[in-house]
This record gives C-alpha cells, sequence and structure tokens, in this order.
C-alpha cells in the first residue's frame, strides 16, 4: 500500500481532473442562474421601484389605466391561500405517511396508495383548475349559501381546496420513506415495554423523523406559494380586500403568481410591465424567506 | 433491423422536412404575431390566399405589438390603436390597416328570464361600478317592461387577464357613464371595481354559465359558437340594439379619420350596436427596414390589400364582421402611403 495515485497513468489522472471540474462547473452554473433570475427581476423592476418605492408593498390599489401599484392585495391572498391549503393537506399527508410507512408497509394495497400519491403530484395543474371548476367550485357555492356568504363559488377558499390536494404528495412521499426508515430497534424496543401502536407512533417514530417531516411540510408550502393555473382559474381574480375574515376566506381574491399570468402578456405599457416583474421579484423573495426560516426551525430542531 | 431501418429513414425524412420548412420560413413566409380574436378569420384567409404563405401567432395584441417593435414580425395586429408609451417605443412610424371589426356582447345567465334583455349602457356601467346589485333593481325593470325579473343578487364577471375585449368593453363604459370614466377610465386590464375575474373568454363564460344571477362579457362570435344569451344595448340614438354582424358593421359605417384609429364604441349609426371595435394590422409605414427587400414588403403589401377586399368574404361565415364601405376606402389609402426607400409600393 504504497502511494496509490503513483500508479495511475496520466490518461486516467486527466480524466480525474476534467470530471472534478465538470462537477464544479455544473454547481456554479446553478447557482449563476439563480443569481442571473434575481439580478434580472431587480433590473427590470427598477422603474418601478423608482417611482414607487417601499410602499409598493402595502398598496392596496392596482390600477394599471392610472399607473398606480400596490402588491398587498396579492401578497395576503398569495399568503393566504398557501397557509389554509398547508393546514387543509397536512392531516392527510401526516395520516398517509404513517398509514404507509408504520400501519401498511408492504404488499399490493401499500404499492397501489404510494403509487397514488405520487401521481396526484404529476398530475399537470390546469387538469385540477378543470376539475376545480367543474366540481369544487358547485360545492363550494352550496356550502356558501348555508353560511351566508355571497355563493360565488369561486375564490380563496375553493383556491386552497385544490392546493391542499396538489400539495399533499410533497409532505406524504418524504413522510413515508422517512417513517420507513426508523430504525427498528427502536420501535421494537417500545412494543417490548408494552407500548400500543398509537403510542409507539406518537413517542418513536414522530420524535424521530419530526425534522423531515416538516421538511415535508415546507416542501409543500413552496409549492403551494408559486402555483399559478390551478389558483388563477379558481380564485376569481379581483384586486379587491374583503373587509370581513368570512368574506377574506371565502370571497375571491387574487395571488402574485396568477396577477403575472394573467395580465404580463398584455402589459401594455413600461411602468405596468415593470410593476408586475417587482411582484415576481416580490415572489422570490417571499419563497426565499419562508425557506430561510424553514431551515432554521430544521437546525434547531435537528440540534436539540 | 428492418424496424430499426425503417425507423431511421423516418427520422431523416423527417429532418429533411424540418429542413425545408425552416428553410422556407427564411425564404418567403411572411410573419405576423398578435390579437388572439382574429386568429380564426386570419387562419382562414392565409389558408386561401396563394401568392405568398403567411405565419401568424395569436400570441395577444400587446405581445404582437412587442415583436414588431423589436422587427421579428412583418406585422403585427392588434385590438387596440398604440398608445402613447408603444408609439414611443417604436423606432419609426406605424400605420393601421383596420381588417374586420368584431363586437362584444353582453352575457348573462338569469333563471326563468328566457326573452332578450333591454340594457342601457349607463346602467351596465352601474352594474360593473357595483352600484345596481339585484336584477329586480328599478333601473334595470324600467328598460324590461313585461319581463319578470328575480329577486337575484347581480354576480359581476370581467376578464382577468389583460385583452383587447375588455379594452373595448371598459371603452364603451367611459363613454357613457361620466363616472365609470373618472373612476376606473379604459384599458385591457383595469382596476375592477366588482365582481371575479375570469381567464380567457372561456373563463368569463364558464363562469357565467355556472353562477345564476351572473353578467359579463364576450366575444360576439364565441357568445354564437357557445348558444349564451346575450342583451340589446341601447346606442347613441336610443335603440336597443340585437348584436349581429350587419349591426356591428354598421357600427364602423360612419366618418373615419385618415388614419383610422378611431374608437366606434358608443357609434353615430342608428343601426350600428354600440360595443364594437376594428382590429388593425400594423405595419411600419417605411418598409425599408433590417435589411428587407421590396420583394418582401410588396408581397406584405399585397396581402393587406387582399384581407381588406377578396378576404372579407371569410367574415360572415366565421361571426366576424365584414369592414364597412368607409372604413375599406381610409384602409386603401392607408395601405397606399406604405413606401419602400419613400416610394409608394403598390
Amino acid at each position: 500500500m504504497e502511494n496509490k495515485r503513483l500508479e495511475l497513468s496520466d490518461s486516467q489522472l486527466k480524466w480525474e481532473t476534467i470530471f472534478k471540474w465538470f462537477l464544479i462547473a455544473m454547481s456554479i452554473l446553478l447557482l449563476l442562474i439563480v443569481l442571473g433570475v434575481l439580478i434580472t427581476l431587480i433590473m427590470e423592476s427598477m422603474p418601478s421601484i423608482k417611482s414607487l418605492g417601499i410602499s409598493y408593498l402595502w398598496g392596496k390599489v392596482w390600477d394599471p389605466v392610472q399607473n398606480i401599484y400596490g402588491a398587498y392585495p396579492f401578497l395576503i391572498g398569495t399568503l393566504l391561500t398557501s397557509f389554509i391549503a398547508l393546514i387543509i393537506s397536512v392531516p392527510f399527508s401526516y395520516a398517509i405517511a404513517i398509514y404507509l410507512g408504520e400501519y401498511n408497509p408492504k404488499g399490493w394495497l401499500s404499492d397501489t396508495l404510494k403509487n397514488a400519491v405520487e401521481l396526484i403530484a404529476a398530475v399537470p395543474s390546469i387538469i385540477y383548475g378543470f376539475w376545480g371548476i367543474f366540481v369544487l367550485v358547485p360545492l363550494v357555492r352550496t356550502l356558501e349559501m348555508k353560511i351566508g356568504v355571497m355563493p360565488l363559488g369561486a375564490g380563496v377558499f375553493t383556491a386552497s381546496l385544490v392546493l391542499a390536494v396538489m400539495i399533499i404528495p410533497y409532505g406524504a412521499s418524504l413522510g413515508i420513506t422517512l417513517i420507513r426508515m426508523v430504525p427498528s430497534p427502536l420501535k421494537e424496543g417500545a412494543y417490548a415495554l408494552g407500548a400500543t401502536r398509537y403510542e409507539v407512533i406518537r413517542s418513536v417514530i414522530m420524535p424521530y423523523t419530526r425534522t423531515g417531516l416538516f421538511a415535508g411540510v415546507l416542501l409543500s408550502l413552496g409549492r403551494a406559494l408559486g402555483e399559478t393555473m390551478a389558483v388563477t382559474m379558481l380564485i376569481g381574480n379581483t384586486s379587491a380586500i374583503a373587509s370581513t375574515f368570512k368574506e377574506l376566506v371565502f370571497g375571491p381574491g387574487n395571488t402574485m403568481a396568477s396577477v403575472i399570468a394573467n395580465e404580463f402578456a398584455e402589459a401594455d405599457h413600461t411602468m405596468y410591465l415593470s410593476a408586475l416583474i417587482e411582484l415576481g421579484l416580490v415572489l422570490f423573495l417571499v419563497t426565499v424567506v419562508i425557506n430561510l426560516i424553514g431551515k432554521r426551525i430544521i437546525t434547531r430542531f435537528t440540534n436539540n | 433491423m428492418k424496424l430499426t431501418k425503417n425507423l431511421k429513414l423516418a427520422v431523416v425524412a423527417l429532418a429533411a422536412s424540418c429542413l425545408t420548412l425552416a428553410a422556407s420560413a427564411q425564404d418567403n413566409t411572411l410573419l405576423g404575431a398578435g390579437s388572439t380574436f382574429i386568429n380564426p378569420l386570419f387562419s382562414k384567409m392565409f389558408s386561401q390566399y396563394t401568392a405568398s404563405k403567411v405565419n401568424y401567432q395569436s400570441i395577444g395584441s400587446g405581445a404582437g405589438i412587442a415583436q414588431l417593435t423589436a422587427k421579428t414580425v412583418d406585422f403585427g395586429d392588434s385590438d387596440a390603436p398604440l398608445n402613447a408609451d408603444q408609439t414611443a417605443k417604436m423606432s419609426a412610424e406605424v400605420l393601421h390597416i383596420p381588417m374586420t371589426s368584431g363586437a362584444v356582447v353582453v352575457t348573462y345567465n338569469i333563471p326563468g328570464v328566457t326573452k332578450a334583455l333591454n340594457l342601457t349602457g349607463k346602467d351596465l356601467a352601474d352594474i360593473y361600478l357595483g352600484k345596481v346589485t339585484k336584477w329586480n333593481s328599478p333601473e334595470i325593470a324600467a328598460t324590461n317592461k313585461g319581463v319578470s325579473l328575480p329577486d337575484l343578487s347581480i354576480v359581476v364577471i370581467h376578464r382577468s387577464d389583460g385583452s383587447g375585449t375588455s379594452f373595448i368593453f371598459t371603452d364603451y363604459l367611459s363613454k357613457v357613464n361620466p363616472e365609470w370614466a373618472s373612476k376606473v377610465s379604459k384599458g385591457s386590464a383595469v382596476n375592477w371595481p366588482a365582481g371575479l375575474g375570469g381567464k380567457g373568454n372561456e373563463g368569463v363564460a364558464g363562469l357565467v354559465k355556472q353562477t345564476p344571477g351572473a353578467i359579463g362579457y364576450n366575444e360576439l362570435a364565441y357568445a354564437i359558437q357557445n348558444k349564451m344569451d346575450y342583451a340589446n344595448i341601447q346606442n347613441k340614438s336610443g335603440k336597443f340594439i340585437t348584436a349581429t354582424i350587419a349591426a356591428t358593421t354598421a357600427a364602423s359605417n360612419i366618418t373615419i379619420p385618415a388614419d383610422s384609429k378611431v374608437s366606434i364604441t358608443n357609434t353615430d349609426n342608428p343601426a350600428g350596436y354600440p360595443i364594437s371595435s376594428f382590429t388593425w394590422a400594423l405595419i411600419y409605414k417605411e418598409q425599408n427596414y433590417g435589411g428587407r427587400s421590396k420583394a418582401r414588403a410588396t408581397e406584405l403589401l399585397k396581402l393587406l390589400w387582399w384581407n381588406i377586399h377578396q378576404g372579407q368574404a371569410d367574415c360572415e361565415p366565421l361571426n366576424y364582421a365584414p369592414l364597412s364601405k368607409s372604413a375599406v376606402k381610409v384602409a386603401e389609402t392607408i395601405l397606399k402611403s406604405a413606401t419602400f426607400d419613400g416610394k409608394a409600393i403598390l
């Protein structure tokens, strides 16, 4: 066992170096692309930033005719739909993860279910949009008539419902994998002490996989924040802000992504275009901030 | 073995056809981009026009204008004339040539009402302002004697995406209701004071069809194809006009300025339907730019000349309104004013 490198031929060494540099170049390229996107967004939104300043963020009026732009209604809409969707989806994704990870990890039923969950993520979002229009909207309208809000059907709540379905697989798949990875000695120890299945899940599996499950939630939140097509078709697309809580949740709203998708193609003057791009910048930053917060939480849990 | 051979042949054939396509695109295919509204008509026209091949991409008026600004197409097509900002971005003078006119109809879904509603422009604007909120309100009842209107809330539906249809509609509302003009004004996207937005014609139509009490607006052709109810709108002369192709053509049969950049909403013609507009092909007045050949410029002009004459026969079967006589005359003069190196082409 002398120095092994000495036995390598020239061509082997050359290939080693080339391969290493290839890997480095690819990684740097990715970083450059993200930076490039950010720089483009900032540069293109300069006219809007210069003329509207920071008040863009809490301006409540979006009026392309008079060149008044405020992102507040869309910021609220994006956060509201994403978090409502998250609240609805978490019980489902956790339940699926626990069932397929612990109760029924093998066999045809388990495989079918797992494939079905993954299929949910593979369905194009426009199909969810159609499904929402034809199935969810009438259902939500019936519900709205019962609870006494304007029965529009389309709105923040409907969009959140569809979003919830769309993001379930992100939390669930990661959860299934993690729960299956919990070392059996730990579980067997707990069973040996007389713990029930529920007790094992609560005191062994959950603490062991908490960080990973949270990461799954974060993934799904990231997806919900940026989802465009299905939300655009269902949210009602209005920039007016509702005054009561009920109207805020059930009434029509708008998200940053759907405003961009709706208005970008026909944005017919410089300021308008720039304000839309600034909306993209805000969405970019919101996603980054939420991801950073998530990372912090994950590190904290892991350290403990 | 045989299969692989066949596959190889297929690939070669495919590659060859792609090459020829690419080559023809560079050689003599005229390129156009813009309005989605006119796309079915253009497709039909260009399939019949044999003198040159045309490739038209329906990417939206605004995007078409941007392509013309970047000089990547020979002509654009827009449902609204260029605004000041867009004109300033163009490097040279741009001509507007009316191609056809289209109407925007007011669609609704009122359970139990089968007769076509009569609406005045002012009331329509008040509905869209959120001031008239019930179908049985006195304003609507006044113009619909004998129709039993239900005590149903009006659900206002508008386009959520920027669109020429919205421009025509808001342009009309601005003309007939001063409050609309000062509060909302006109644009391809405006700050809608009330209601929900649907994406595209189909988005608005879908919401209107599904929601009892809904009111929306669609292109005439779209409403006819989808068998939707639409209202008769009161024009400037006080008559309630049903949107038809003839009434739309009548709307443009007025004195048209030399540059054809005129809004024909709220038309002076007593037989005209009031919510209608031209859609314009856009070309540079001086055709010698970016190394274009004179032959190409001539082909383009000939194509547009054909569009405003023989091509007009394609309008009616597709529910577009042919240009009125006065519009064709103005369009002819505009086409003749196009130049190559300062000399007239046609």
